[in-house]
């Protein structure tokens, strides 16, 4: 097994066992929330998961104007991986916020400000990937990619900002989640860094099927050169 | 900056010969305007609340036929390599894009306005300058921001489907801010106390979206 | 340095496919540089970055002493590609002047009427390029591409689809710019029309630069096939 490999599995394995010890606090140790009961523990969930997706698509970030700046393939590979497990996370994020909803609220949608806003970056990152998927040329698909992470990335935090202010001449139905009990605060940042672990050692994995990739369209093209 | 009016004048010039994007563009968005008017009572109040809100749908829709047009244009007889060839910058194309599509969307509202109020039995002449920036602001952060992703996708397979699919959720916060605007000033006809902080949003997407697309449309041209 | 054109040890990675490896071609002023190779032999991706469409990879391209992505390498150098870069709903004219723009040309109006003439299309000049015949684009083509009395012409398969008018006006322009000092290097399969005018011959094979030497009579009399065979060598 290569050091990549080892240290993926150590990600992986370290990840889980904290998730799991955690998993056996918050479900069955600590109390239940004064006012919503036992769905509050969804926030444990919900809200890393938001914090994980946004790193990710802020080391996407990163890796895409670096991308811009010196065109290793590599960093391409990178941003797309981050931005996809991102995804993921996002979509994880928009579920548990949406269960939560119809616990509370009996809709499984409400117009709240983060919710609606974490929906369109959702939007606007499954784009991305779209689009990704619509390129062959591995350089132009890495150079348009990387333009497009740059603004998405832009857009985020104006998003939330315009999200915000509608919702607050508009008001509807809102997930509260308020401040962290003392006792709260050790679990939940717990699963921040559990997620964070688990997001870090699938979007390697994923970096890896990318690499593959690339060489398989060099080996390709090397082939049909030769063929010819 | 002269390549910026040359193109800008090719691009005016060739739509303004055959019409064929703004005829569409022109039709589709009265269709729109017709549809809602099933969905709701054009002439109650409540229509009016929303009127904002429906003006800019039409709009958004209707531009993406005139930002389709901007760099296919270009594909025909590989006619973008010609242009990136020739000694004119990336950011002059890219601006000069942006203003021929910018003006000819502008054109397209201006012959829808008078149509919706007629329909809608809004009163125009209450706020027309107010509405008319207001229009320029959000015209501009959908023509700045959908000739760049126009760039984008121009080799793209699925070209049509994915510019307004990258574009609308980007383009959000500025149609937040224009439907808000707009709507004030149809139905009180000025701004309400609270639009500050949209104008404020609107006049910042612009700035912060249009300077990012400057830095880096030559990475987009030049493979 | 003597040289108008020069690519030394460029790279071209599409991915991690090497579409041109290590290739180092010269011209010098006045010279004819004829790129010979079969598809996929990396001859457009060459021209490409000579034309400052692509950035290499790897190595160094000087055109007329500059790097070609500068504005001032791009004015002095006329590209005609695989399209031909006209646009179909303006006129002849109208096409023209447009590229006198984009390049700045001192006195627009006379520049563009005496090419328009020198293609033979002044007749047509203000007809829409949407009705031209085949030949009539190819010529409007070339006249966009020389509009601007270019110092270096890089030409992607000129005589390809071109009728015989159009080959016969291209030779003589080609010749009366080498006569003024300008260098061309152009990528052909025809190799009868492009060899007349060659004065030096470079072959590309999958990326790599298989030969490359000044234009022989013996060169004008070998058969086509010649060039395309994997282990020739001219």
């Amino acid at each position: 097994m290569s050091t990549r490999e080892k240290f993926v599995y150590a990600l992986a394995g370290t990840g889980t066992l904290l998730l799991l010890w955690n998993l056996y606090r918050i479900l069955l140790v600590l109390p239940d929330e004064m006012q919503q009961g036992a769905i509050y523990r969804i926030i444990y969930f919900h809200v890393p998961a938001a914090f994980v997706g946004w790193a990710l698509f802020f080391a996407a970030l990163v890796a895409s104007g670096l991308y811009l700046w010196n065109k290793n393939l590599a960093l391409d590979g990178f941003a797309a991986s981050a931005i996809e497990v991102g995804w993921v996370f996002c979509s994880v994020n928009l579920l548990t916020g949406m269960i939560w909803a119809r616990i509370i609220w009996g809709i499984w949608w409400t117009w709240d400000p983060r919710l609606t806003s974490m929906f369109i970056c959702w939007l606007l990152y499954g784009g991305y990937l779209v689009l990704r998927g619509a390129i062959d040329d591995a350089q132009q698909r890495a150079t348009v990619s990387a333009v497009l992470a740059i603004f998405a990335f832009a857009d985020v935090p104006i998003v939330f900002m315009a999200i915000r202010w509608w919702r607050t001449q508009h008001p509807s139905p809102v997930l509260e989640t308020g401040g962290l009990a003392p006792e709260m605060r050790l679990p939940f940042w717990l699963n921040v860094f559990v997620f964070l672990l688990i997001g870090a050692a699938i979007t390697l994995v994923r970096l890896d099927q990318e690499d593959t990739r690339r060489e398989l369209e060099g080996l390709r093209r090397h082939a049909h050169a030769h063929a010819a | 900056m002269r390549g910026v009016w040359t193109i800008a004048r090719k691009d005016l010039q060739s739509e303004l010969r055959s019409k064929e994007a703004i005829n569409a563009s022109v039709s589709f968005a009265l269709v729109i305007l017709l549809i809602f008017s099933f969905a709701f009572e054009p002439t109650a109040d409540e229509t009016r609340a929303i009127s904002g809100g429906l003006l800019w749908i039409a709009f958004a829709f209707a531009g993406a036929l005139i930002l389709n047009r901007s760099f296919a244009r270009e594909l025909q007889n590989d006619c973008l390599d010609a242009v990136v060839a020739s000694p004119v910058s990336g950011w002059e194309l890219f601006l000069g894009k942006a203003i021929a599509s910018f003006l000819l969307l502008l054109g397209v509202e201006l012959i829808c306005l008078p149509v919706f109020s007629i329909f809608y039995g809004v009163n125009l002449t209450k706020a027309f300058w107010p509405l008319l920036l207001v229009l320029v602001l959000g015209t501009w952060a959908l023509t700045s921001l959908g000739v760049t992703f126009a760039a984008l996708t121009v080799n793209i397979r699925l070209r049509e489907l994915m510019l307004p699919l990258l574009l609308y959720p980007a383009l959000s916060p500025a149609l937040m801010a224009s439907m808000t605007l707009t709507t004030s000033l149809l139905t009180t006809g000025t701004f309400a106390a609270n639009d500050q902080p949209w104008f404020r949003l609107l006049v910042g997407f612009d700035i912060i979206f249009t300077t990012l697309a400057l830095m880096l449309i030559e990475f987009v041209l030049v493979l | 340095m003597n040289e108008a054109v020069l690519a030394d040890q460029v790279w071209k990675f599409h991915g991690d496919f090497p579409a041109l490896r290590g290739v180092s071609i010269s011209a010098e002023r006045g010279s004819c540089l004829a790129l010979l190779g079969r598809n996929g032999a990396g001859k457009t991706t060459l021209l490409r970055i000579l034309a400052g469409l692509s950035t290499p990879s790897r190595g160094d391209v000087r055109i007329l002493g500059t790097a070609p992505r500068l504005p001032i390498t791009r004015g002095r150098a006329g590209y005609l590609g695989h399209g031909i870069g006209i646009y179909d709903e303006l006129t002849a004219r109208e096409n023209l002047l447009h590229f006198a723009r984009l390049y700045s040309v001192p006195d627009k109006e006379a520049a563009v009427s005496k090419w328009l003439e020198r293609v033979d299309l002044k007749r047509v000049e203000d007809g829409r390029v949407r009705e031209f015949s085949r030949g009539m684009r190819q010529r409007l083509a070339i006249a966009r591409a020389f509009v601007h009395d270019p110092d270096v012409l890089l030409l992607d398969e000129p005589f390809t689809s071109l009728d015989d008018r159009a080959i016969a006006l291209l030779q003589n322009l080609l010749r009366d710019a080498f006569a003024r000092g300008c260098t061309a290097v152009l990528s052909t399969h025809q190799l009868r029309e492009a060899l007349e005018l060659a004065t030096n011959v470079a072959l590309l094979d999958r990326g790599k630069l298989k030969f490359s030497g000044p234009r022989t009579q013996a060169m004008l009399d070998l058969p086509p096939s010649i060039y395309f065979e994997t282990e020739s060598e001219g």
